[in-house]
């Protein structure tokens, strides 16, 4: 039985074990002439929940640790002279695994039989072929030992997975049942249905949880490593950014994080005023119609994918840039600049500020602009000295919203910007940023644990230290804001 | 009023105002229809506001109370679907003249609103926000005088003379309505409107409200709307009666509250409805 069948079995248990529920809550009432406690649906929505919770959570746990255990079992028995020079432990277990799924195809196919498989020897039976015919292919001859520890796999495979089945069926079958004799028409069935929802709401805003430490903890782990094989001086401090095949790399950062803040800093002048602009006439000026067509018109760029706005640099943008402005005034004969990234970038975040700014400034009550009006100031006198101020905070948060999007932004980078890296005021000059050096040195052909690799791992967890800080101080500039007119 | 008043220009036009006092119509309504879209809110009123007399609009909600002061210093426009027709004067002079500039028209008329709404500023930045955009000062001293005079004005001085730097969003609700009378005052309007300005403060805080609106009388002319029957009897000298859009019946305070001409007056101030 595969553990999708067992899901499907106890799924159905747990119809079975809503409509027992329910039947039990309405015939209970009635025998005693009692009102329940809760809609009759609740009853039968607690045995169900207790037939298929447990049954599932245990089936989960089994599933995770059933492999970890036998191969730990079985790679212990494994001795080493099965274990070829220079090759691995894990590697063996690899083939292990593979030969058990192999056999397991041979039985089914009805090649051989169970029996005759146990007293099956590698040494004398042409094990390898007989897995080719069933699609196996392996690398070598199957040694006597991992042959056995093969047939033992599967064994213990069987053997645990029959005991799962069993555990599983037994958890749902037994809860279930205990939560069925439980109902009364007293029962606060109610309860136990908005308990369970509480649970699963906090579970998943705890998969969110988990997962960034989870993301941070790889990044970190790697990080470390990195440091281990390069200095922590040379990577922070260094100007140069310069790696090699053969070892032997300059690996500095400080021309990355300088052109990761150039472009992010061309792409917030452009898209700051503008999406501000854009935000204080939708809110204040607008009027209806205009704003319901304008508003999703302009988001609309927020959907374009990066790669889009990046083909756009590439040939429009930038081939623009310089024959128009770079060349004739002596400033480089690049099409790939920090301007043309900037500015391209800049046009992506416009709607992040005016959207965001946007209902920051519809959230000022309206209140404060009657109090404004009605002492006879305009209305730009009120956006400017009222609607701003009280807004400003908020509007900083959506501004540090829009940076930590410049500072992850890769796309754009590579097709606008190139991948140069370099230390350079001259905005028409090619730079590049930290993401796109993250991407070129993981596709590299360098060996994974070599620093010119593993430093793609540091360069991702400081652009993540950079955007985090940037995020808290939104938010706590954000909540802040919340308190101001209360 | 104290040494402070005297030297300003609102103070000097206090004085005038006491020295000419008389009964002469400030604001006159003519024949005022108002409407939201296709709802009509307001049916032909007219309606004459007196210098130097609190006058109450008093009626069931939805009246049309509020939207006809609202119309008297044009609050109205920044409704878009809104639509008044008719004619509205102040100092015989129609303020819905295309010729009339409408920021100029809310210097001269004031406003208080229902919610106290003080700007989340300074308290002195409160007050000094109107002077500053109407260019009243040439210079610090002259703010700063502005603004102790107005709160001076408004009772409210004393309680903050300590901490004008405070934001003024940080007083008590009764404190915060006073501050409104007294950002509206810096403005030395001639006419202050006032929407149901104690619906939201404590019975304490609306007796110390009331006895300052007693008081500005004496300089400004004032419009208030009110759900409170005692408060019109307490501060006011003409009330105005409002139903279904109608203006009811409008005359001297004492005369509406004992003897009022209309049945449908005569039932809302004995509570019947409202």
């Amino acid at each position: 039985m595969t553990p999708s069948i067992l899901a499907l079995i106890v799924l159905a248990l747990m119809v079975v074990g809503y409509i027992l529920g329910r039947q039990r809550a309405l015939s209970l009432a009635k025998r005693d002439g009692v009102r329940l406690h809760s809609l009759p649906g609740y009853y039968g929505q607690s045995v169900a929940l207790f037939t298929a919770v447990p049954a599932f959570v245990l089936l989960g746990v089994w599933l995770f640790l059933q492999p970890v255990l036998i191969e730990n079992q079985i790679s212990a028995t494994i001795p080493d002279s099965a274990i070829p020079e220079g090759g691995a432990r894990s590697l063996v277990m690899a083939d292990v695994r593979r030969i058990a799924d192999g056999l397991d195809l041979v039985v089914e196919q009805g090649n051989i039989s169970e029996d005759d498989l146990a007293v099956m020897r590698a040494d004398i039976s042409n094990v390898r072929s007989r897995l080719a015919e069933v699609g196996v292919a392996l690398g070598s001859n199957v040694q006597p030992a991992v042959f056995e520890a093969a047939k033992s796999y599967r064994s213990i495979g069987k053997t645990a997975s029959f005991w799962r089945n069993i555990a599983v069926l037994a958890a749902a079958l037994g809860s279930g049942f205990l939560a069925w004799s439980r109902v009364r028409p007293a029962m606060r069935a109610r309860n136990v249905s908005e308990t369970f929802i509480r649970a699963l709401l906090m579970a998943s805003s705890f998969i969110a949880i988990l997962t960034t430490f989870g993301i941070v903890a790889s990044l970190l782990f790697e990080t470390i490593h990195f440091f281990r094989i390069y200095p922590a001086k040379d990577f922070f401090f260094s100007t140069i950014w310069n790696p090699q095949f053969r070892g032997g790399s300059d690996l500095g950062i400080l021309p990355l994080l300088w052109g990761t803040f150039y472009v992010s800093l061309v792409a917030l002048l452009l898209a700051v005023p503008v999406g501000l602009m854009i935000a204080i006439y939708l809110a204040e000026y607008a009027g209806k119609s205009l704003r319901s067509f304008a508003k999703p018109a302009i988001e609309i760029l927020a959907g374009i994918p990066t790669i889009v706005y990046g083909l756009f640099a590439l040939i429009t943008v930038g081939p623009f840039l310089r024959d128009w402005i770079a060349q004739p005034l002596g400033l480089g004969d690049s099409s790939s600049s920090v301007m043309t990234a900037g500015l391209v970038m800049g046009i992506m975040l416009i709607p992040f500020v005016s959207s965001l700014s946007d209902d920051i400034i519809n959230a000022v009550p309206q209140s404060m602009r009657d109090g404004s009006y009605g002492l006879g100031a305009t209305q730009s006198e009120t956006i400017k000295k009222v609607i701003m101020p009280a807004a400003l905070p908020g509007i900083v948060g959506a501004i540090l919203l829009a940076a930590s999007r410049a500072i992850g932004e890769t796309m754009i980078v590579v097709m606008g910007a190139g991948a140069a890296a370099r230390l350079d005021v001259n905005p028409f000059e090619a730079m590049t940023t930290v993401t796109v050096k993250i991407v070129s040195q993981l596709t590299g052909d360098t060996e994974f644990a070599s620093p010119e690799t593993l430093v793609a791992f540091a360069l991702g967890l400081t652009l993540f230290v950079f955007t985090l800080g940037l995020n808290v101080l939104a938010l706590y500039i954000v909540r802040k804001y919340r308190e101001q007119y209360e | 009023m104290d040494m402070y008043a005297n030297n300003t220009v609102a103070g000097k036009i206090g004085e005038r105002a006491m020295a000419e006092k008389s009964n002469a119509v400030k604001m006159r309504g003519e024949n005022v229809n108002v409407f939201y879209g296709e709802k009509q809110a307001l049916f032909d009123v007219n309606l004459d506001i007196l210098e130097n007399q609190v006058t109450a609009m008093i009626g069931p909600s939805g009246c049309g109370k509020s939207t006809f002061l609202r119309c008297l210093n044009r609050m109205n426009d920044t409704i878009d679907v809104c639509r008044v027709t008719g004619k509205i004067t102040l100092d015989d002079e129609n303020i819905y003249d295309p010729g009339v500039d409408v920021v100029e028209l809310r210097a001269r008329v004031g406003m208080v609103f229902q919610k106290p709404n003080p700007f989340p500023k300074s308290i002195r930045e409160n007050i000094a926000y109107g002077p500053r955009i109407h260019g009243l000062t040439r210079s610090k001293t002259d703010l700063e005088e502005i603004v102790v005079t107005s709160l001076q004005k408004a009772g409210l001085f004393e309680e903050v003379k300590d901490r004008l730097d405070a934001p003024g969003t940080g007083l008590s609700g009764g404190q915060q309505q006073r501050l409104c009378i007294a950002r509206a005052i810096a403005v030395q309007p001639s006419v202050i409107l006032m929407d149901e300005p104690c619906s939201a403060l404590d019975p304490i805080a609306t007796a110390k409200v009331e006895e300052l609106i007693d008081e500005l009388r004496e300089n400004y002319t004032i419009a208030i709307v009110t759900h409170s029957m005692q408060q019109a009897a307490r501060v006011s000298q003409r009330t105005a009666m409002f139903h279904l859009g109608n203006l009811v019946e409008i005359d001297q305070t004492d005369k509406i509250f004992t003897n009022p001409e209309d049945k449908r007056t005569q039932d809302y101030i004995t509570g019947r409805y409202g």
